[in-house]
């Protein structure tokens, strides 16, 4: 397995400069996360409601679940009435929803997108493949429970969930946020060994910073 | 079709043909023979399309069966041209200077089958398994559900129906 991407290398500036680049220390922040102490009181309150009431998803399908979130978009579901909306980078988004089974090699990419979204950030995980690997309990390739490498917020069981009953958990998210207690991102940064120590156990060919922001 | 079969046997040995349907035959051929009457196949008997590649394990006679399925496009006919490796050390001639597209079924095949296509362009770089260490997982002999109950965390409480038998129960209970 090639690293190039992580390996040290010279590059040549327009005057023929040469300039050294260590893409870990360079583009990635390599820091563990921090935890975010709730201010205090009514600030805290309202800013949970504002939260609450403009979530934006990632735009990243992982098994068939994905194919559930389309009809969400369209008028006849219509998610964008109820404050979601979707977007296409990590950086403006504050849902991941984990739609469906995920292989080991998705895995390593939904853990950087995780990782570079903005706090506070909150987990969906959607079917069964995502509780305790649902019909893919047996496969080699898929992992049986989120909860270990992902701190999950909500649950939405079904194989696979209606449309309304992802409208359920998204309601049941909100209530969640504005009672205080979306603290995922918390949860992650806190028992942060934990989590790496068991995404390294599967991702064999670890070849991204432990902590990518 | 029958008369392109003809002609091909009298110059490599081909057992077992079989008729699967008007337009699509299956043949078995040795192994050293395999490159030769594909090249022979595609460059003078019209079969210019490669379908796919396959491996099935048949791990009770101890050997992998590929199959070369071809297309002739002019004449609207299938011809699978199927061949035995041992499952030890298995290798297989590339071909994939008659088809490029045969590299990618290659390297799949190299990476859930552990075939080795030495030569084949970029065979040795992981195609799905990233950073794969164990037994290749296609293998009939890889117990897929030992793997995953030692890898991935089971959650202890999962429980399973025989759909038949569980929706009799539901819907004829008196039966
Ligand atoms: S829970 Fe069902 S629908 Fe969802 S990803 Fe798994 S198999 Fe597919």
């Amino acid at each position: 397995m090639s690293k190039e991407h992580t390996e040290k290398r010279i590059v040549y500036s327009p005057d023929g400069e040469p300039i050294e680049i260590d893409p870990i220390k360079d583009y990635f922040e390599g820091g563990r996360p921090e935890i975010r102490n709730p201010r205090n009181g009514i600030i805290e309150k309202f800013a949970n409601w504002a939260r609450s009431e403009s979530l934006w998803i990632l735009g990243f399908g992982t098994g068939c679940g994905a194919i559930e979130m389309r009809p969400l978009m369209t008028p006849r579901f219509d998610a964008y009435r109820f404050g979601y909306q979707w977007r296409p980078t990590p950086r403006q988004s504050s849902v991941f929803v984990i739609s469906g089974y995920l292989s080991v090699k998705t895995l390593k990419r939904v853990i950087r997108s995780y990782e570079q979204m903005q706090n506070p950030k909150f987990v969906v995980a959607l079917g069964s493949c995502t509780i305790n690997g649902g019909m893919y309990y047996d496969s080699y390739n898929t992992i049986n429970r989120l909860d270990h490498y992902l701190p999950v917020d909500v649950y939405i069981t079904g194989c696979m969930p209606r449309p309304e009953a992802l409208l359920a958990g998204f309601d049941h998210l909100k209530r969640k946020i504005k009672e205080g207690r979306g603290e995922g991102a918390n949860k992650y940064a806190e028992n942060f060994d934990w989590y790496k120590a068991n995404q390294k156990k599967i991702i064999k060919d670890w070849d991204i910073p432990d902590y990518n922001w | 079709m029958k008369e392109i079969l003809e002609k091909v046997k009298r110059v490599f040995p081909l057992q077992n043909i079989k008729k699967q349907r008007e337009n699509l035959y299956f043949v078995e051929t040795e192994k050293i023979h395999l490159v030769s009457l594909i090249t022979n196949l595609r460059d003078i008997n019209g079969f210019k399309h490669l379908v796919l590649l396959t491996a099935v394990d048949r791990i009770e006679n101890g050997v992998f069966q590929l199959t070369y399925l071809l297309n002739n496009d002019e004449l609207k006919i299938d011809l699978g041209v199927r061949v035995f490796l041992d499952r030890e050390n298995a290798e297989m001639e590339s071909i994939h200077h008659l088809w490029k597209q045969a590299a990618t079924y290659q390297r799949e095949l190299r990476e859930m089958f552990g075939i080795n296509f030495s030569g084949s362009p970029r065979v040795d770089k992981a195609f799905i398994l990233e950073g794969w260490d164990g037994m290749p997982p296609y293998r009939r002999d890889f117990d897929t559900l030992k793997y995953s109950e030692e890898t991935y965390f089971p959650r202890p409480g999962r429980s399973t129906n025989d759909p038949a038998e569980y929706m009799k129960q539901k819907m004829y209970p008196d039966e």
